[in-house]
């Protein structure tokens, strides 16, 4: 056992390669066995992760997911924000600029509306709740916009940690859904071509969330998401702290 | 080499990070702000050009496409390292906020794609 352990922490990342490789297989075989083909096996792989997460976070206690057990520590590294950045970028040789181009101006307007309307949205949720502290109710509206933005603004304001803990949890569902949520919606919505995913990324901004649910609807479409997603989170942390926060200052 | 494209790629998100970063303290906000979009615009100007030709044409590019491909498996990677628990034990008030958020954000699509479809009505591909 012990030479077990030796082996696969001093391997980690080369482990989890091999785990999220047999993870992958299962997923696809799955995906074509039982679903038909229905449902893409990168949705079925990403679901799987998810869910090991769930586990992992439940037997080890730890913040990291199934990374935090000993013998799946590489899984954080690989699926680390290092990594996802360098493939994220990778994901862009190819696409032509003239595509970029044509979405520009949709583009940037979403990530603005992006941002206000899940802002307006969770703080709405949190007044409905019953909470009036300005503070408080900006941070949870920063926490929708994503995970990241909620403890930012709050830190900046000054919220207590347990609002700011809250903020986190709402934006960690916000990305779980979107992860889970996109290529069963994409039709309808007509995520279906480079422009609408520059849309559609820079209304949904979290950048896991995109990236893990562009790839299980169409990878094709995943540069063009992307690119205006890693926006979101930057305009978040500007409006966040300083208009979004006078404006609930002021109504409430 | 393949290692030209992999070090083309790398050096386009140290740049762009760097880029991003630098924007974020500008407007004094503690985040980078697009370094990740700043480092693919990189990449697709890169590849767009003649001047980086050696760097992206033939093994050079199979260098990029290496990462490109194994994005998928780093996502799902990055999937099962989640606070997954966390998000569930965030209460009610954290599922309904990201819920809505993620309703209303899905509604916006189609409508803010139109705005840059009347923008440019020649687009509609495929």
């Amino acid at each position: 056992m012990e030479i077990f352990e030796t082996v696969f922490v001093r391997n980690s990342l080369v482990v989890a390669f091999a785990v999220v490789g047999l993870t992958i297989w299962i997923s696809y075989f799955l995906a074509d066995k039982l679903t038909k083909g229905r449902i893409h096996g990168s949705a079925i792989a990403i679901a799987l992760g998810l869910l090991a997460a769930y586990f992992g976070g439940k037997a080890t206690g730890g913040s990291t997911g199934v990374a935090d057990i000993t013998l799946l520590g590489g899984i954080g590294l690989m699926g680390g924000g290092m990594m996802r950045d360098f493939a994220i970028v990778a994901t862009a040789f190819g696409v032509k600029l003239s595509e970029l181009k044509k979405a520009g101006l949709a583009g940037v307007v979403s990530i603005f509306a992006g941002v206000i309307v899940s802002f307006i949205v969770g703080a709405v949720v949190a007044v409905l709740y019953g909470y009036t502290d300005p503070v408080v109710v900006t941070t949870i509206g920063a926490g929708a916009v994503t995970y990241i933005v909620g403890p930012v603004t709050g830190s900046a304001l000054g919220a207590d940690s347990d609002i700011i803990a809250l903020s986190v949890a709402a934006g960690l569902i916000k990305s779980i859904l979107v992860m889970i949520g996109t290529p069963m919606i994409a039709k309808t919505i007509g995520l279906n071509n480079p422009q609408s995913a520059m849309v559609f990324g820079g209304l949904m901004g979290t950048t896991s969330g995109v990236a893990a649910g562009l790839a299980a609807t169409d990878p094709k479409l995943v540069p063009y998401g992307a690119m205006t997603a890693t926006f979101y989170t930057g305009v978040g942390c500007l409006l966040g702290p300083s208009i979004l926060f006078l404006i609930v200052n002021a109504i409430l | 080499m393949i290692v030209y494209g992999v070090a083309l790629l790398s050096a386009c998100l140290i740049l762009g990070m760097l880029l991003g970063e630098v924007l974020g303290v500008a407007l004094g906000v503690e985040a980078n702000v697009g370094g990740v979009g700043i480092a693919m615009l990189f990449l697709v100007l890169a590849s767009n050009s003649d001047k980086f030709k050696a760097l992206v044409d033939g093994a050079s590019g199979t260098g990029i496409q290496f990462w490109s491909a194994m994005y998928i498996p780093i996502v799902v990677a990055m999937a099962a390292r989640q606070n997954v628990v966390a998000a569930f034990e965030g209460g009610m008030l954290a599922v309904v906020a990201g819920v809505a958020a993620v309703i209303v954000s899905f509604a916006l699509v189609p409508v803010i794609s139109k705005i840059g479809n009347s923008e440019t009505p020649s687009e509609e591909s495929q």
